[in-house]
C-alpha cells in the first residue's frame, strides 16, 4: 500500500508539474493578435503588474461582481493558501522559520477552508443562476476539496495520525526511497483525494490560476496608439496589398 | 407609445435580477445571408458548406491557436457565477443562455468535447457536446443575442470577455457559409462603396452642400463641410449615419463648427466615408483590416497629417485600440498628436487652447446626462490618463451646457450598460431583443428624469442614437431626448470667425431681390 501510494504520488506530481507547465507553454506560445484589455487599464507595464496583483491577491473584479461570492472564495483561496504553507513542515526539515509562525494559524485556516467551500456548494445549489451553469465536475471539484479539507482537519484535532512516520514517508520519497506509510484511514483518504486534485489540475477549470495571469484583458498594456502591437501571424498579411508601402 | 408583438417591460425603481426562464429567446434569430456574394465577397462560402460539422470544429481549433484570448477564455471559466446577472439581455429576457457564462459555454461545451481530455472521455461529468445542427442553431440565435459590450469582462476574476468568444463564434458560423445578413451586407458595402450605407460620392456631396446651406440661413457664417479636399490638416472619418440620420446630423454639423471655429483646414473622404468597422463584430481579422486599410489609403491620397474620428462607439474601438495594428504605422502623420484622435479630444484640446466660444444659455431648455457607451468605456480611452473617456466627453458638455447630472453611478463608468443595439444587432428582425435589452439603460434615464428632472440624454455613438431612437418611444419617452454630444456644442458655439458669402449664397440673395 506505501509503495502504491509513493508510485501515484510520484505519478501525480508528474502530472501537475508537466501538465500545468505544458499549458503554461501554449499560453505563452499563443500570440493575442490585438489590445483588448479592459479598460480603464494601466498605461504602464508596473501598473498591470499591480493589477494583476491585485486580481491575484485581492480579486478585485469578483468584488465587483458578487460580494456573496467574494467573501466565500477569497476566504477558501486564502485558507488553502495557509493550509498549504502549513504543510511545509511535513517536507521540510529543520522548519523554516515563516513556516513555524503560521502554524496556529494555519491549524485553524482548515475551518475558514471548509466554510468558504460550504458557502460556494450551498450558491451553487441554491442560487437558480449558478445552478443552470453548473455541471457535475462542478459539484464534485467542492466536494472533492471538502473532503480533503475535512479528514485533514480530523486529523489535526480528533484522530491523530503518526505524523512523524508521514514526514519519514515523504523525505524518503525525496531520496527516492520507499518507506511504510501509517495505515490509517483519515490519512489514506487525504493524501489519495490530494493526489486525484494533483492528477485533475492540468485537465479541469484549475486552469484558472495559470489562466489570469495569461488573461490579454488584464494583462495588456492600454498603449495601442503609442505602440505598434502586431502578432506574427498578423505580420505575414502586411505583405499584402497595403497602400504606402 | 409604439406598437409592439412582443412584452415590453415595465420600468420599475430597480432592474430586478430575474428567475431564469429557459428558452425565453430561443425563437429569436436574425436573418440569416441570403445572397452569396454577401459571403463570397467577405471570403466565406456562399452558403452552409455539406461539411460543416468537421470545418466548424478545425476552425475553432484553429482560431484557439490563433488568439490566446479564446484559448485562456474557454479553459479558466470556473462557473462562479459574478457575471450572471450583468449582461442587459439577461435582464431583459431572463433567457440563461443570454448570461454571459451560459452564453459561453455554448461554445465551450463543444470546446470541451474536442479539444480537453477530460471532455472527450468524460463528457457528461464535465459538461461537454458534440457539435450537433441544434447547438449550431443555437449558436447563431444566441451570438447574435450579444452585442459585445465587455460589462461581464468588468466583473470577471479572470477578466473573461465574452465578446471575444462571440467573435470567434461568429467567425466560425462565417467560415462554414452561415453568416448573418446584416453585418455581411454591410461590409461587402464598405468594401464595393465605402460606407456602412452605401452611399456613392455624390451623394455625400449634396448632403454636405446641404449642411453648408443649412448654417449660412441660420447663421450667416459660410461653415464648410469639405469632401475629399486634398492638403488638409485634418481627415475626419465618422460614422455614415452622421451624414443624414437623426440626431447624428446634428453632431456633423457640431464637428464642422468645431474646426471652423478652431481655423483647421479639414475633409472628409468618399473611399474612407465610414467609421464603423463591422469587421469587429463578426470576429475577423482579415476583413476588419481592410475595412481599417481604406482609412490609411485616404490618409495618404488626401496627404493630410491627422486623423480624427467622429463620435462612433465600436468605431472608436477599432480606432483607438486596434487602428495602428491594422493599418499602422502612421509615420507619415504628425507626430505630436495621438493618431487616430477622437473628435470629443480634439474639442476638448480647442476649448483648453481657449479657441471656442460658447453661450452656454443655449442649452438651458435641457437637462443632460450622459449615456458612456459600451466599447467607448470599457476597450479604449481618450486623453493620457485612464478614465479619460468618461471625463472627457463630460467635461465637453459641461462646457457647452448649464445644467448636467449623471445617471446612477452603477450604470454609468467602466459599469454602463449597452444600449442594446450595438455589436452588429442594429436591425430590425431583433426588434425585441434589442428593446429588452435596452431595459437597464432606460430604467437608469427614467430615474433621472424623476429625480432631476433631467430631460435629453447625450451619446457618442451612430449605434446609440439609432437604438434610442427607436426603442425611447416603446417606453413611454420621446425619441427625440437623444442627442448628439457635438448637438450640443452646435448649439452653444459662437460663430465669430466671419466668412465672405458663399457663391451661392449670393446668387440667392440676387434672385430674392
Amino acid at each position: 500500500m506505501s509503495t502504491l501510494y509513493a508510485l501515484l504520488f510520484i505519478a501525480a506530481t508528474i502530472t501537475l508539474v508537466v501538465g500545468v507547465g505544458m499549458k503554461i507553454r501554449q499560453y505563452y506560445k499563443t500570440p493575442a493578435p490585438l489590445k483588448i484589455a479592459t479598460t480603464p487599464a494601466p498605461t504602464t507595464p508596473s501598473g498591470v503588474v499591480l493589477r494583476i496583483f491585485r486580481e491575484v491577491v485581492f480579486f478585485e473584479s469578483l468584488f465587483k461582481g458578487s460580494k456573496w461570492t467574494w467573501i466565500f472564495s477569497w476566504m477558501f483561496h486564502f485558507a488553502l493558501l495557509l493550509v498549504i504553507l502549513r504543510h511545509f513542515r511535513y517536507f521540510i526539515d529543520p522548519v523554516w522559520l515563516p513556516i513555524q509562525l503560521i502554524q496556529p494559524f494555519g491549524m485553524y485556516a482548515g475551518f475558514a477552508m471548509v466554510i468558504g467551500l460550504g458557502g460556494l456548494l450551498a450558491r451553487r445549489i441554491l442560487v437558480d443562476r449558478v445552478r443552470y451553469i453548473s455541471a457535475p465536475s462542478d459539484y464534485l471539484m467542492l466536494i472533492l476539496l471538502l473532503l480533503i479539507a475535512l479528514s485533514g482537519l480530523m486529523m489535526t484535532f480528533v484522530v491523530h495520525t503518526d505524523i512523524v512516520a508521514v514526514k519519514d514517508f515523504f523525505n524518503n520519497l525525496f531520496t527516492f526511497g520507499w518507506g511504510p506509510l501509517p495505515m490509517d484511514f483519515l490519512l489514506l483518504l487525504h493524501i489519495g483525494l490530494v493526489i486525484v486534485l494533483m492528477i485533475i489540475f492540468p485537465f479541469s477549470k484549475l486552469l484558472h490560476a495559470p489562466g489570469i495571469f495569461f488573461s490579454p484583458s488584464r494583462n495588456q498594456v492600454d498603449n495601442p496608439r503609442e505602440q505598434r502591437h502586431l502578432a506574427p501571424w498578423a505580420e505575414a498579411l502586411e505583405k499584402q496589398d497595403k497602400p504606402g508601402n | 407609445m409604439a406598437k409592439a408583438e412582443f412584452g415590453v417591460p415595465e420600468l420599475t425603481q430597480y432592474v430586478e435580477v430575474p428567475a431564469i426562464k429557459e428558452g425565453a429567446m430561443a425563437h429569436l434569430k436574425p436573418f440569416v445571408v441570403n445572397n452569396p456574394d454577401h459571403n463570397t465577397d467577405l471570403g466565406f462560402p456562399g452558403e452552409l458548406i455539406d461539411d460543416w460539422q468537421t470545418k466548424a470544429v478545425e476552425k475553432l481549433g484553429d482560431l484557439c491557436s490563433r488568439y490566446r484570448s479564446l484559448r485562456v477564455y474557454l479553459d479558466s471559466c470556473v462557473k462562479c457565477g459574478s457575471c450572471t446577472d450583468k449582461c442587459h439581455y439577461f435582464l431583459g429576457t431572463a433567457d440563461p443562455k443570454n448570461m454571459p457564462v451560459g452564453r459561453q459555454d455554448l461554445l465551450r461545451k463543444v470546446y470541451r468535447r474536442y479539444f480537453t481530455l477530460a471532455g472527450k472521455y468524460f463528457p457528461k461529468l464535465v459538461g461537454a457536446e458534440d457539435l450537433t445542427r441544434e447547438t449550431l442553431d443555437e449558436w447563431y440565435s444566441y451570438y447574435h443575442q450579444c452585442s459585445q459590450c465587455r460589462r461581464c469582462s468588468v466583473f470577471c476574476p479572470y477578466g473573461i470577455d465574452t465578446a471575444e468568444i462571440s467573435m470567434a463564434a461568429r467567425e466560425i458560423l462565417d467560415s462554414i457559409g452561415y453568416g448573418q445578413k446584416y453585418c455581411n451586407e454591410i461590409i461587402a458595402k464598405v468594401h464595393k462603396v465605402g460606407n456602412n450605407l452605401g452611399l456613392p460620392g455624390p451623394a455625400i456631396a449634396n448632403t454636405l452642400e446641404g449642411l453648408e446651406e443649412d448654417v449660412w440661413d441660420d447663421a450667416e457664417v459660410h461653415v464648410r463641410f469639405p469632401l475629399d479636399v486634398e492638403g488638409a490638416e485634418v481627415l475626419l472619418v465618422t460614422p455614415s449615419a452622421d451624414f443624414f440620420a437623426e440626431p447624428h446630423v446634428d453632431g456633423l454639423i457640431g464637428y464642422g463648427k468645431v474646426f471652423h471655429e478652431a481655423g483647421v483646414s479639414w475633409t472628409l473622404s468618399t473611399t474612407a466615408s465610414e467609421a464603423g468597422n463591422f469587421g469587429m463584430f463578426i470576429g475577423s481579422y482579415e476583413n476588419m483590416r481592410r475595412v481599417a486599410l481604406r482609412v490609411r489609403k485616404a490618409a495618404l491620397e488626401l496627404k493630410v497629417k491627422r486623423i480624427v474620428f467622429g463620435e462612433c462607439g465600436h468605431a472608436w474601438r477599432v480606432a483607438y485600440a486596434f487602428l495602428n495594428t491594422l493599418a499602422g504605422p502612421f509615420d507619415f502623420l504628425d507626430p505630436n498628436y495621438p493618431v487616430p484622435q477622437h473628435i470629443c479630444e480634439f474639442t476638448w484640446d480647442e476649448m483648453q487652447k481657449g479657441t471656442l466660444e460658447f453661450d452656454k444659455s443655449e442649452n438651458d431648455d435641457k437637462v443632460l446626462t450622459f449615456h458612456d457607451s459600451c466599447n467607448v468605456a470599457r476597450a479604449t480611452r481618450m486623453g493620457d490618463l485612464p478614465g479619460g473617456q468618461f471625463e472627457i466627453p463630460r467635461n465637453v458638455i459641461k462646457a457647452v451646457c448649464n445644467h448636467y447630472v449623471d445617471m446612477h453611478h452603477e450604470t454609468i463608468g467602466e459599469r454602463t450598460f449597452c444600449c442594446g443595439g450595438g455589436g452588429g444587432l442594429l436591425t430590425d428582425d431583433l426588434m425585441e431583443l434589442r428593446v429588452k435589452g435596452a431595459l437597464p439603460r432606460m430604467t437608469a434615464l427614467k430615474n433621472a428624469m424623476d429625480e432631476y428632472g433631467v430631460t435629453h440624454m447625450a451619446a457618442i455613438c451612430a449605434i446609440c442614437k439609432s437604438q434610442f431612437t427607436k426603442t425611447l418611444p416603446y417606453y413611454g419617452m420621446d425619441m427625440d431626448q437623444i442627442v448628439s454630444v457635438h448637438q450640443l456644442v452646435s448649439n452653444a458655439i459662437v460663430l465669430n470667425r466671419k466668412t465672405p458669402p458663399p457663391e451661392w449664397a449670393e446668387e440667392e440673395d440676387e434672385e430674392d431681390e
